[in-house]
């Protein structure tokens, strides 16, 4: 079992499968094409699971490697593996993904099977951007992902969806593009080696680093993304249609903070150490700031792309404190967020199906109508709150005890979010489901059916599960993050 | 005096093409109302030329016609990858001159006419071949330009073209001759030697040398030596456009190099120079000005403009502070992204031409709005192409832009690759709004699309061969390296 190619399946089992779904054509297959593509996903989560059941916690070496020469001349290689702080996003990603084929299932009903590909492609992309170990290749993923977003933001999102597809693309373009240049320079640094283990080894002056650091951030600080380069995040999610916001929350917004400990920590950790300041000081911004400003938001996917950048912020935070539980407590939020906030697009999602408004002031009294649905969305905005007993407040506890480790006032400030939180995710919860029935159409609301049931319910079952327990996450994580520390700990000037 | 016979043998490919020009001719003059025939026997001339280059064996570099000849894998790869664009071209724009009763022998005629200047220029090893060359190419394009006579906009383009084609050439001659004064050689393996026992007056070498920047930089099309590329481009038919934006790029890719690495490698230093300041201008000018356009030949042009200067940066990189180690990595850089650029432009003008129809030209950038409702499968194409010149993985586009930079970084010119890749987000913008009215707008006009069948067929080769070229881009990294290795050791 251990001998399949498992990292590779699970790439390019949704991209092949993407192009055959595509292959269906026009929308008179459309029952088949939502068929295949829902084959295909569950195929895709299928290979990911022996990962989980076949890693070993107790080493941070990179496992179920793969390798084989891919452009000789340059020495690039498609070298694949996953270590304790991959392995869960790879998994993560494949069960989003069969979430959204669902998700979309009857929702979307013009060019059926552009839609489930672009979706199956993207899961395979994000899938090799995790366990890729040759930055090349991690660059060739990191950057065709943008492609089936632009178009899943643009065919069948909102209004302002030119707008925002655009803006989304030009945004992490301007910033990949800035770290093709450091991976080039670190290529001619380590003697024609595009190995990121290698790299992880490799002595960099201070200088350099710094040069480094800075053009990493702009990979991924746009990508987190953190404050002040959100700005594209509230516009793509607002127009993209829930598929398109759940992988963008749940999985897209991973990738930035993911490279941030593939890349930014082990690579240039002295530069990182003297940057944290500049980091942890943004990241608070993001909670503080950003969270005030979700608290104003008249419009609910807004509302939750807003909390999604300040939890984001709480993750950047966790790793620059450099602890154990600072990192860790990050990211048990990164897999807790892409739970919850994709549960809460898809709330929102189920709503605008039956209203096409997302906007607060058009509901009021929606428990009245649609009982089942008002228990789930519930749950989730308290998650969203971060609620002791779900998956939302693990990782905040962790962070912000790594935060009093590490000062204080840093502390005090992270833990506004616990406050801030609740109010905008319970407010808008308020507003929207209590009350009389605000208006003739809600009246009409019918709950939710039973796919829309089904996919909600295995999303609580998942924050509730991590929320009791989370030993099977963190046990996972733990020796990976150890290491980080060590290395991270010794200077490579 | 006693006269020797030349060796025939390493021209063999040029002997044969000449031949069937005459052969095109007389059947242009006496089987005029075969329509077929001219076509075909130009794509059997190509054909026929292609099997005579990979098959007539020769040693790795041998000269002939005293010297004034070089056959050599660096020419050879040039030559095959000219024959494959020619035929593509003639093959896409087929339809579009029957549809609008140009589709006359001639045409046929000058294309071969050009193709052999082509094959000249790449294989010159004189300043005289090469410019005997380089006015083949040229004068068949003029001709070519002008060729729908009725038109107002293409002759205007035909005369501007010609013009500025004639002021560079007489700038190149004028270097050239510069050269001859200074080294007295014109064969670029003497020039080469008188360079490397630094027998040359050094101040008339180098005076020269800004000439013939100057005409190389016209016929590459870059700032500021540009002028006449949108204008021209917008204003020829576009099976003609096709034409000059496609195979004399690599023509011109080989004249640079002949010139610049093959001759004048002592100069280094001193071209290099140039070639950042024209790449830089390029890659500028190029990129910002392509937003502004609504004609998407037009567009297009400037876009070449830009990538012409992505491409001159891999030859900037080539010599660092005397060291040579880098010059085979960077050059095969270069000659790799020029060959990814023909297959690009090709596959891009291709579907302007594949649009088109009888009384309606697809010039307007809106005129592929809703593409992807009319033919998700030509959409897909074209976003592949759009996708690979924005330089996105996994395409061809992308490994061209990472290996060029790739050489720039070594070379230690940090600046110049962020500047360059900064540039490139700029020049996203434009390719992404094609795919955006693809995609995202509704169609203006529901017509079907039209074309033969072969071209539809090559259509679909040329998008997936950038997707293909791109997952697997090792071959012709490989290729472009051995031929140069080949030719410069």
């Amino acid at each position: 079992m251990t001998d399949m190619p498992l990292l590779s399946l699970a790439i390019w089992i949704p991209i092949f499968g993407g192009l055959l779904v595509l292959a269906t054509g026009s929308d008179r297959n459309a029952p088949l094409a939502r068929a295949l593509a829902l084959l295909v996903a569950v195929a895709g989560f299928a290979v990911t699971v022996p990962l989980y059941l076949g890693f070993d916690t107790g080493t941070a070496t990179m496992q179920f490697v793969e390798m084989a020469p891919w452009i000789r001349p340059y020495n690039i290689n498609y070298h694949l593996g996953v270590d304790g702080i991959s392995v869960l996003f790879v998994i993560l990603n494949a069960f989003v993904t069969v979430i959204v084929v669902l998700a979309g299932w009857e929702v979307i009903r013009e060019k059926v099977a552009q839609y489930m590909a672009a979706f199956l492609i993207m899961s395979g992309l994000m899938n090799g951007i995790f366990s890729a170990l040759d930055g090349v290749l991690f660059y060739v993923f990191f950057e065709a992902s943008l492609i089936p977003l632009y178009l899943v933001i643009g065919i069948w999102g909102g209004a302002n969806r030119v707008y925002a597809a655009i803006k989304f693309f030009l945004y992490t373009l301007a910033g990949s593009l800035l770290m093709l240049v450091a991976l080039l320079y670190l290529f001619l640094q380590a003697g024609g080696s595009f190995s990121i283990l290698d790299w992880h080894q490799l002595p960099i002056p201070m200088g350099a680093q710094s040069l480094i650091f800075f053009a990493f951030l702009a990979a991924f600080a746009v990508k987190v993304p953190m404050w002040p380069v959100h700005t594209w995040l509230p516009d793509a999610h607002v127009e993209a249609p829930t598929g398109g916001s759940v992988v963008l929350a749940a999985i897209a917004l991973k990738l930035g903070a993911y490279g941030f400990l593939r890349f930014s920590l082990p690579i240039v950790p002295d530069a990182a150490q003297y940057y944290a300041p500049l980091l942890i000081t943004l990241s608070l911004v993001a909670v503080v700031y950003i969270g005030f400003v979700a608290l104003v938001q008249t419009d609910m996917k807004k509302l939750v792309a807003y909390s999604s950048i300040a939890h984001m912020g709480f993750v950047t935070l966790g790793f620059f404190m450099f602890n154990q539980l600072g990192i860790e407590g990050a990211l048990v939020q990164m897999i807790s967020h892409g739970f919850v906030s994709g549960a809460m697009f898809l709330c929102i999602g189920v709503l605008y199906d039956r209203m096409h408004s997302r906007n607060i002031a058009d509901y009021g009294g929606v428990v009245n109508k649609m009982p089942k649905f008002a228990a789930f969305f519930m749950l989730f905005a308290m998650a969203n709150a971060g609620l002791p007993g779900t998956s939302g407040f693990v990782g905040e506890f962790m962070v912000v005890l790594g935060a009093v480790q590490f000062n204080f006032w840093v502390a005090f400030l992270a833990a506004t979010t616990l406050i801030l939180g609740a109010a905008y995710s319970l407010w808008m919860y308020k507003r929207v489901v209590f009350g009389e029935v605000a208006n003739d159409h809600v009246a009409q609301l019918d709950d939710i059916n039973g796919r829309e049931f089904a996919f909600l319910a295995i999303l609580a079952f998942c924050v509730l599960a991590m929320g009791v327990y989370p030993f099977p996450f963190t046990e996972v994580m733990h020796a990976s993050v150890d290491e980080l520390l060590r290395h991270i700990a010794v200077s490579k000037l | 005096m006693n006269f020797v016979v030349p060796d025939f043998y390493p021209a063999a490919a040029e002997i044969f093409v000449a031949v069937m020009a005459l052969v095109i001719m007389l059947a242009g003059a006496f089987a005029r109302s075969v329509r077929w025939l001219a076509y075909t026997l130009t794509q059997l001339t190509l054909v026929g030329a292609a099997l005579i280059t990979i098959f007539v064996p020769s040693v790795d570099v041998s000269y002939t016609f005293s010297g004034m000849f070089v056959s050599d894998l660096f020419g050879n790869v040039l030559k095959l990858l000219i024959y494959l664009a020619v035929g593509v071209a003639l093959l896409y724009g087929r339809g579009y001159l029957a549809d609008r009763r140009m589709e006359r022998p001639e045409y046929y005629l000058l294309a071969v006419l050009m193709t052999l200047g082509m094959m000249v220029m790449v294989s010159a090893n004189h300043l005289l071949t090469l410019y005997i060359g380089l006015e083949m190419m040229s004068l068949a394009l003029y001709g070519m330009t002008a060729f729908d006579r009725d038109s107002v906009r293409s002759t205007e383009a035909a005369m501007k073209y010609f013009v500025l084609g004639a002021l560079a050439s007489g700038l190149l001659l004028y270097g050239m001759s510069m050269i001859y004064g200074a080294t007295g050689a014109l064969d670029f393996v003497s020039i080469k030697d008188a360079l490397y026992f630094q027998t040359a007056n050094k101040t008339v070498l180098l005076f020269g040398l800004v000439f013939l920047m100057a005409g190389i930089a016209f016929k590459l099309g870059v700032v500021p030596f540009h002028m006449w590329v949108p204008d021209v481009y917008q204003g020829a038919p576009t099976a003609v456009t096709l034409l000059i934006a496609s195979a004399p790029k690599l023509a011109a890719f080989a004249m640079t190099m002949r010139l610049l690495v093959f001759a004048l490698f002592e100069l280094a230093e001193q071209w290099q120079a140039m070639l950042m300041f024209l790449a830089v201008l390029s890659i500028i000018l190029g990129n910002l000005a392509a937003i502004a356009q609504s004609n998407i030949k037009r567009m297009l042009a400037y876009s070449g403009i830009s990538h012409m200067g992505f491409m001159l940066l891999g030859l900037v990189a080539g010599v660092v502070s005397g060291e040579t180690h880098n010059a085979i990595t960077a050059y095969s850089a270069a000659m790799f992204y020029a060959v990814a650029y023909v297959l690009m432009s090709l596959a891009s003008f291709g579907m302007v031409l594949l649009l088109a129809r009888a009384g309606f030209e697809a010039e307007e950038i809106d005129d592929f709005k809703g593409l992807n409702k009319r033919s998700p499968w030509f959409a897909a194409m074209m976003m592949i192409v759009m996708f690979s010149m924005a330089g996105i993985p996994f395409f061809i586009g992308f490994f061209a832009k990472l290996a060029v930079l790739q050489s720039v970084v070594a070379a230690g010119y940090v600046w110049l690759a962020v500047l360059a890749v900064v540039m490139s987000v700029i020049g996203a913008f434009y390719y992404l709004r094609v795919v955006k009215v693809m995609y995202f707008d509704a169609p203006a006009d529901d017509a079907p699309i039209h074309a033969p069948a072969e071209m539809r067929v090559m259509m679909s080769v040329n998008g997936l061969s950038i997707a293909a070229l791109g997952l697997m881009p090792q071959g012709l990294t490989y290729l472009c390296w051995i031929a140069l290795l080949a030719s410069l050791t």
